[in-house]
C-alpha cells in the first residue's frame, strides 16, 4: 500500500485536481475533434503564463494564511508605467523590466510592513494596495498605451519551436522557470518552510523561534514581485498598457490556488498544484471556446462553482481532520509500543 | 547530598497588575530527576515556568544555572542555555510532518538547500530513543495526542536540554500513552537531565517523581522527597488552610430541609468519548451539590455536559422527570438551566456591553428577539439585581469590561437569576475574586438556593464547596468516584476520597 | 441609549463625532472651491443642488453599507454584495425590458412582466443570494471572506447569463421613478433610503436585533453560553445585506435605465465595506452604528464630489481612496496606538 501513504488530506486534493484536469482535457478531446493535440496543451500554458506567476506569488501568501487582494492591480500598473516608460520616455526595455519589478516587490513589502508591523488585517491592507495600484495607473494615462517599441515585440512573438509543429512562447518558458524556482523556495528553503510554519500555527512558529515577522513581510514581497512580473508578461502577450488590465485578476489567482489544493487558512497545499489550478481555468476556457454555442460568461460560473466545490471539500477535511487523518494513521501504523524496540 | 543542583530559583517575585503572582517563590532542580511542581490554581506554577523560560521577567530574585546567574529575555535565549518547555497545548504546526516539527529553525543544509534525508533519518532516530517509531514523513496532525506530545519532546531535546520543562503534557493522554512518556522519562533522567513535570493527576506525580515543590498563592511551600510524602499530606499541603473557621461552622447541614423528594435533573451514565466517563448524578431543587475534585478531575466537563455544549455520547438526561435532549445551551435555557462558566472573560461577560445589556442578555435570548425588553424594563432589572446583589458600579451603563471580577460575576449571577432558573450550574464563581467578594456570592448561592434553585456548585477551593454544598460528588480523573452527604464531610474526608487507593 | 452630550469630552467621544467632523470638513472643502455648494434650487418642482445630489447618488452605497455595517457587526463580512448588484439589476431589466407602443393611438410604455412582479423577483433573487452565503458561513462554517468570495466570482457570470452577455436596456418609463424620479421635490430614492433606515432601526431598538448582533460580535461563545442562537442570527443577517444590495440594484438599474452585468455595482463591496469602516465600526466586529455607516457612505460620495470640483480625474479618486483606507486602518491599529503611546489615544481598555 505505497501508494495510500502518499494520500492523505494535504495531496488529496491535488490528486482530485489534477484527476479534473486530466477528464476535462479527455472530455475537450473526445467532444471537440481538434482538441487533443500538444500544441492545445502548451496554448494552455502560453494564454495563462501571467496568471500562473501571479497565482504562484498568491500561493505563498495563502500558503502563509494571508490574502493579497491588490495582485490584479499591481499587473495593470506594471504594464502602465512598462508602456509608459518604453513609449513615452523611450527607456530601454532592460533597464524598465528591472525597475517595473523591483517596484512591484517594493510595493507589496510595504503592505507587508502594514501588516505585520501594526497588525492591520492582510484583507484590508491588500485592498488599499489594490486600490492605489488602480488608481496610480490612471494617474500615468486613463488610456491604453499601445507598446510599439522594436525589442518589446520581438520577445512578444518569438516562438521557440518544439518539434515541427509545437512552439512555445517566452512567456510559458518564464512561467515554468518560475514555477521551478518557487517550488525550489517552498520545499528546500528556510523561508519556505517558515511560510508553511506560520500557516499552520503562527504562534507556534514564534514560540519555535521562526522569524514570523521577516517571514510575513517577505511573503507579501514575493507576490508583489510575482505581479509584477505576471505584469511583464501581460505586456508581452497584449503589447499594451492599460489601467483596466487584469481586471479581477486577484480572483482567477486566489481560485487557481484553492482548486490547486491550497487550504484558504493556511498551511497546506503545493505552488505546483497553483499551475493545475490555473490550467483547470485555462482549459475550462479552451472547452468554451471550442463548443462555440456556449458563452464566455459560463467560465465564470464553472469557475465558480468548482470554487465552491473545493472549498466545501476543504472544510469536510477541517472538520473530519483529527478523525479522518488518524484513521489514516492508525489504519496503516498501528502504535507500537516499547516491544519493538527490543 | 554530595549532588550539585543543576538549577537553582530563588527569591522569585513577580508581580502583574492587582496580583502577587509570585512572593519568594523558589526551586532546586538536580540532574537525574523528576523534580513535580505541584499547587493549586494560580499558585504560580505556570508564572515560575515562564520566568523560567524567558517569557515573563522576575522582578526580584536569582536564577542560577550550573552556578552561574542567568536571566533569560525570551525563549530562544533561554533555549539556548539548554532550558526547554513543552507545553499543555502542543506548540507545534500541525500541518508540517513529523521530522520537520523536529527541526524546523535548525535545519540541517545541503548546498542545494534542506537536506529533507538526515532530517528524516535523525528524527526517526530521535524518536527511536524516545521508543517512538512512526513514519516521521506524515503530517503531525496525523498522529494523536500522545505522539505529538513526544514529538515536541523529541524537538525539545534536540536542542540539547539540560532541563527539561513538561507543563502538563498529560492532560490529554490515556493511560498506555501516559506510560510511553514515563518510559521516555525514565530514559532521560539516566542520562542525566533534570526534568520539571507539572500535572494534577496524584497518580502520575507519585509515578515518575522523585522530588515535590508545592506552590500555594504564588509562595513556596515545602520541598519533599516523593518518597516520603503521603498523597494525604500533599494534598493538604497544596490546599492549606485559609479558610476561616467562623463561616466554615456554619455548614449547610442545617439548612437541608426543604428538599423536594424528585431530582429536577438526573443524569444517568451520561459520559462523551474524550471528556467524562459515564455518571449518574441527581440535582434537587433547594440543594446545593458539590463537585468534589482536585483540576483536570472532570468538574468544568460535566458542568458543560450539563448545559449542553459538549454532546453526550452515552446516557440521559431527565429534566423535572422527561427526558430530554440537550444538544445547545439555547435548550439548556429553555428548560430553565443556568451557567455561569469558568473562563469570565471568554465564556461569560460580553465586555463592550453594559451591565445592563450583560444581566437582561440570557432573558431576553430565552424571550425571543422580537419579544424585546422596553429600555425601562431592563434598565428596572437591573437597577434591581445591581442594588439586590450589591454590585458596585456608578451606573448600569458602563461597560461590564470596567468592572472588577468580583462584580463581574454578580452581574453574571444576576443575568441567570433574571431567567427565574430553576437550576444553577455554578463553574469557580469565585475564581480570581477577593475575599470579601467571595463571601458575598458565597451568600448569594445560600440564599438562592432556600428559595428553591437546585444549584451545581464548582470550586478549586475545596473548603468552599464543603461551605456551601449540602451534597458533594467526587470526581477523580473524569469519572465520578462518589458522593458523600454535606454533614458528613470534610476535607479530610474528601481528599481521603480522592487520594483513593492509598488511604 | 444616546444620552445629551454634556460636554465637549463626551461629545468628542460619540461615536458619529470623527466621521461628522470628517464630512463637515470636506463639504468645507467643497465649499472652498464651490461657493455654490449648498445652494439648494427649486426647479420644476424639485429639489436641486450639490447637496441633493450628493445624497441621491449615495442612496446605494448608503443602502449597502447599511446591510454590510450588520454583517461586519457579527465579525463577517461580504465582498459579493457587488456580484448580487448585478444579478438583482439584470433580472429586473431583463424582466421589465419594456417598449414603446402605440394602443389606440396613444403612446404607452409596456413592460415584459408587471413591474411591482419584476421588482419582487430581483429582490426575492438578492436574497437568494444572502441565503446562499449566510449557509455557507453559518452552515457550512467557512470564512465569511472566502464564502462570499464563491458568489462574488460566480455572480458576474450568474449576471451575464441573465442579460445573454448584453448591456440590457430599459425602455419602461415607471421604473426610471426609483432612480431618477422625485416626490414632493426630493428624489425618490432618499424615501427609499429612509424607509430601509427606518426598518433597521426599528429592529434594532424596538426587537433584541441590535443586542444579539453585538453580543454575538463581541463575545460569540458568551452569545451562544447566554441562549442565543447564533448560527440563525449569522445566516439571516448574510441574507438581509444581500437584500439591501437587491434594492441597491433597483436604483441603479433605474438610474442608469439599463443593466450591465460586468459593471454593475462594480467595487461596491469595497465602498460599502470602507463607509461602514469611516463609520465608526470597527471590522473586528461588535459595537455597530447604522447611521456611522450612513455618514461614512456620504463621506466617500461628498470626497467623489469634491475630486470632481477640484478638477482632478476622476479616477485619481482610487488613490485618494487607497489612502483613506490606510489612514482609517492606521488609526483602528492597536499596534499603532501601543507604539505612540497610550497618552496620545484615549482607548477604552480596561485592565
Amino acid at each position: 500500500m505505497r501508494f495510500s501513504h502518499h494520500i492523505n488530506s494535504r495531496t488529496l486534493p491535488l490528486i482530485v485536481t489534477s484527476l479534473l484536469f486530466v477528464i476535462l482535457f479527455g472530455f475537450g478531446s473526445i467532444a471537440y475533434p481538434s482538441f487533443f493535440s500538444a500544441q492545445v496543451f502548451i496554448n494552455l500554458l502560453i494564454d495563462n503564463a501571467f496568471l500562473c506567476v501571479v497565482a504562484i506569488g498568491m500561493t505563498f501568501v495563502i500558503l502563509s494564511g494571508g490574502i493579497d487582494l491588490s495582485v490584479g492591480s499591481i499587473v495593470a500598473l506594471t504594464t502602465m508605467v512598462t508602456a509608459s516608460l518604453v513609449e513615452h520616455q523611450h527607456w530601454s526595455i532592460y533597464s524598465v523590466i528591472p525597475l517595473v519589478l523591483l517596484m512591484g516587490a517594493a510595493f507589496g513589502m510595504l503592505m507587508g510592513v502594514l501588516i505585520y508591523v501594526f497588525k492591520l488585517q492582510a484583507f484590508i491592507v491588500t485592498l488599499g494596495g489594490m486600490f492605489l495600484a488602480r488608481g496610480l495607473c490612471y494617474v500615468i494615462s486613463i488610456d491604453s498605451i499601445a507598446i510599439t517599441d522594436a525589442a518589446y515585440t520581438e520577445i512578444s512573438q518569438y516562438r521557440i519551436m518544439l518539434g515541427d509543429e509545437v512552439f512555445i512562447s517566452i512567456n510559458a518558458v518564464i512561467a515554468l522557470i518560475t514555477l521551478a524556482v518557487a517550488i525550489y523556495l517552498a520545499q528546500y528553503t528556510r523561508f519556505g518552510r517558515t511560510v508553511y510554519a506560520i500557516g499552520g500555527n503562527e504562534r507556534s512558529a514564534q514560540l519555535m523561534g521562526l522569524p514570523v515577522g521577516q517571514t510575513t513581510i517577505l511573503v507579501y514581497t514575493l507576490s508583489g514581485f510575482c505581479s509584477a512580473l505576471g505584469g511583464v508578461l501581460v505586456t508581452f502577450y497584449m503589447l499594451s498598457g492599460y489601467g483596466l488590465h487584469a481586471l479581477g485578476m486577484e480572483l482567477d489567482a486566489i481560485a487557481a490556488a484553492v482548486i490547486g489544493g491550497t487550504l484558504l487558512t493556511g498551511g497546506v497545499g503545493y505552488v505546483a498544484g497553483s499551475l493545475v489550478g490555473v490550467l483547470i481555468l485555462g482549459v475550462i476556457q479552451s472547452l468554451i471556446s471550442f463548443d462555440g454555442t456556449l458563452s464566455s460568461w459560463w467560465t465564470r460560473i464553472a469557475v465558480g462553482v468548482l470554487l465552491c466545490l473545493f472549498c466545501l471539500m476543504q472544510r469536510l477535511f477541517e472538520r473530519g481532520g483529527t478523525s479522518f487523518s488518524a484513521l489514516f494513521a492508525y489504519w496503516k501504523k498501528p502504535l507500537e509500543p516499547a516491544g519493538r524496540a527490543d | 547530598m554530595t549532588v550539585e543542583p543543576i538549577l537553582v530559583m530563588q527569591g522569585i517575585c513577580k508581580s502583574f497588575p492587582g496580583v502577587n503572582a509570585l512572593k519568594n517563590a523558589q526551586l532546586r532542580l538536580f540532574p537525574g530527576e523528576v523534580h513535580a511542581l505541584m499547587g493549586q490554581n494560580g499558585a504560580g506554577k505556570s508564572t515560575l515556568i515562564k520566568v523560567l523560560t524567558g517569557v515573563e521577567t522576575p522582578d526580584a530574585g536569582e536564577i542560577r544555572l550550573n552556578g552561574q546567574a542567568i536571566s533569560p529575555a525570551c525563549v530562544g535565549e533561554a533555549q539556548k542555555m539548554g532550558i526547554t518547555a513543552v507545553y499543555q497545548e502542543i506548540n507545534l504546526c500541525p500541518n508540517l510532518s513529523v521530522a520537520e516539527n523536529i527541526f524546523i529553525g535548525r535545519f540541517p543544509m545541503r548546498a542545494i538547500g534542506i537536506d529533507w534525508k538526515t532530517i528524516e533519518h535523525q528524527a526517526a532516530a530521535e524518536l527511536a530513543a524516545l521508543n517512538i517509531h512512526i513514519d516521521v514523513s506524515l503530517p503531525l496532525a496525523s498522529y494523536p495526542v500522545a505522539i505529538q506530545q513526544m514529538v515536541a519532546i523529541a524537538r525539545a531535546l534536540t536542542t540539547e536540554a539540560q532541563v527539561l520543562i513538561l507543563d502538563e503534557p498529560t492532560s490529554s493522554l490515556d493511560e498506555g500513552e501516559v506510560e510511553r512518556l514515563f518510559q521516555a522519562l525514565r530514559q532521560l533522567k539516566q542520562k542525566g537531565m533534570a526534568i520539571v513535570f507539572i500535572t494534577h493527576f496524584l497518580d502520575q506525580t507519585y509515578a515518575i517523581a522523585d522530588r515535590i515543590t508545592v506552590l500555594r498563592n504564588g509562595e513556596f511551600i515545602g520541598e519533599y522527597p516523593a518518597s516520603t510524602l503521603s498523597r494525604l499530606d500533599l494534598i493538604n499541603t497544596m490546599v492549606g488552610r485559609e479558610i476561616n473557621e467562623a463561616s466554615y461552622a456554619a455548614n449547610s447541614s442545617a439548612q437541608a430541609a426543604s428538599v423536594a423528594d424528585k431530582p429536577y435533573v438526573s443524569a444517568r451514565g451520561l459520559g462523551s468519548t474524550g471528556g467524562m466517563h459515564p455518571f449518574d448524578l441527581d440535582l434537587y431543587r433547594g440543594q446545593v451539590t458539590g463537585l468534589g475534585g482536585l483540576l483536570g478531575s472532570g468538574r468544568t466537563e460535566t458542568a458543560r455536559l450539563l448545559f449542553g455544549i459538549d454532546r453526550a455520547d452515552s446516557g440521559t438526561i431527565r429534566v423535572d422527570g422527561h427526558a430530554v435532549k440537550l444538544n445547545s445551551p439555547r435548550q439548556a435555557v429553555r428548560y430553565g438551566i443556568a451557567f455561569c462558566p469558568e473562563d469570565r472573560k471568554n465564556e461569560g461577560i460580553v465586555a463592550d456591553l453594559s451591565i445592563r445589556e450583560n444581566i437582561i442578555l440570557a432573558l431576553q435570548a430565552r424571550r425571543g428577539i422580537f419579544h424585546y425588553l422596553p429600555k425601562r424594563a431592563q434598565s428596572a432589572i437591573a437597577e434591581q439585581y445591581i442594588e439586590q446583589l450589591g454590585i458596585r458600579t456608578s451606573d448600569a451603563e458602563k461597560p461590564i469590561g470596567q468592572l472588577s471580577g468580583g462584580n463581574q460575576q454578580k452581574a453574571l449571577l444576576a443575568r441567570w437569576l433574571a431567567t427565574d432558573p430553576k437550576m444553577l450550574i455554578l463553574d469557580e464563581p469565585t475564581r480570581g475574586i477577593d475575599i470579601a467578594a467571595k463571601l458575598e456570592i458565597m451568600e448569594l448561592v445560600k440564599a438562592q438556593c432556600k428559595k428553591g434553585l437546585a444549584i451545581l456548585f464548582i470550586s478549586s477551593e475545596m473548603s468552599e464547596v464543603l461551605r456551601v454544598s449540602d451534597r458533594i460528588a467526587v470526581l477523580r480523573d473524569r469519572q465520578k468516584i462518589g458522593e458523600i452527604a454535606g454533614h458528613d464531610a470534610d476535607e479530610q474526608n474528601v481528599f481521603r476520597m480522592i487520594a483513593g487507593a492509598e488511604a | 441609549m444616546k444620552r445629551l452630550p454634556t460636554t465637549w469630552r463626551d461629545l468628542a467621544r460619540h461615536p458619529l463625532f470623527w466621521p461628522g467632523v470628517t464630512l463637515v470638513l470636506l463639504c468645507l472643502v467643497n465649499v472652498y472651491f464651490n461657493r455654490s455648494f449648498f445652494a439648494i434650487e427649486i426647479k420644476s418642482g424639485h429639489l436641486y443642488g450639490s447637496v441633493i445630489d450628493i445624497l441621491n447618488r449615495a442612496a446605494p452605497l448608503m443602502l449597502v453599507a447599511m446591510g454590510m455595517t450588520l454583517v461586519i457587526a457579527t465579525r463577517g463580512i461580504d465582498i459579493s454584495v457587488g456580484a448580487t448588484v448585478a444579478i438583482s439589476g439584470a433580472v429586473v431589466a431583463s424582466l421589465i425590458g419594456g417598449s414603446l407602443i402605440i394602443q389606440n393611438g396613444v403612446q404607452t410604455y409596456v413592460s415584459n412582466v408587471p413591474m411591482p412582479l419584476a421588482i419582487i423577483a430581483a429582490l426575492a433573487v438578492a436574497l437568494l443570494c444572502g441565503l446562499w452565503n449566510g449557509l455557507l458561513v453559518a452552515g457550512a462554517g467557512m470564512q465569511p471572506i472566502i464564502a462570499t468570495l464563491i458568489l462574488m466570482v460566480a455572480g458576474r457570470g450568474i449576471a451575464q447569463l441573465i442579460t445573454e452577455g448584453q448591456i440590457v436596456t430599459v425602455y419602461y418609463e415607471p421604473f426610471f421613478i426609483i432612480g431618477n424620479g422625485f416626490l414632493l421635490g426630493i428624489p425618490v430614492s432618499l424615501y427609499i433610503v429612509a424607509l430601509v433606515l427606518a426598518i433597521m432601526l426599528l429592529l434594532i431598538h424596538r426587537t433584541a436585533l441590535g443586542l444579539f448582533i453585538e453580543s454575538v460580535g463581541i463575545n460569540p461563545v458568551a452569545a451562544r453560553f447566554s441562549g442565543i442562537s447564533a448560527r440563525a442570527l449569522v445566516f439571516w443577517v448574510y441574507a438581509f445585506c444581500a437584500l439591501t444590495a437587491g434594492i441597491a440594484a433597483l436604483i441603479i438599474t433605474s438610474n442608469v435605465k439599463s443593466a450591465d452585468g460586468n459593471n454593475a455595482g462594480l467595487l461596491l463591496e469595497l465602498d460599502a465595506i470602507l463607509a461602514v469602516t469611516l463609520g465608526g465600526t470597527s471590522l473586528a466586529g461588535g459595537r455597530f452604528s447604522i447611521m456611522g455607516s450612513l455618514l461614512g457612505s456620504l463621506i466617500i460620495q461628498t470626497l467623489t464630489y469634491a475630486i470632481y470640483s477640484l478638477g482632478v480625474p476622476p479616477e485619481i479618486n482610487m488613490v485618494v481612496k487607497a489612502l483613506v483606507v490606510f489612514g482609517v486602518c492606521l488609526i483602528q491599529s492597536e499596534a499603532l496606538r501601543a507604539m505612540l503611546g497610550k497618552h496620545l489615544f484615549r482607548t477604552g481598555e480596561a485592565a
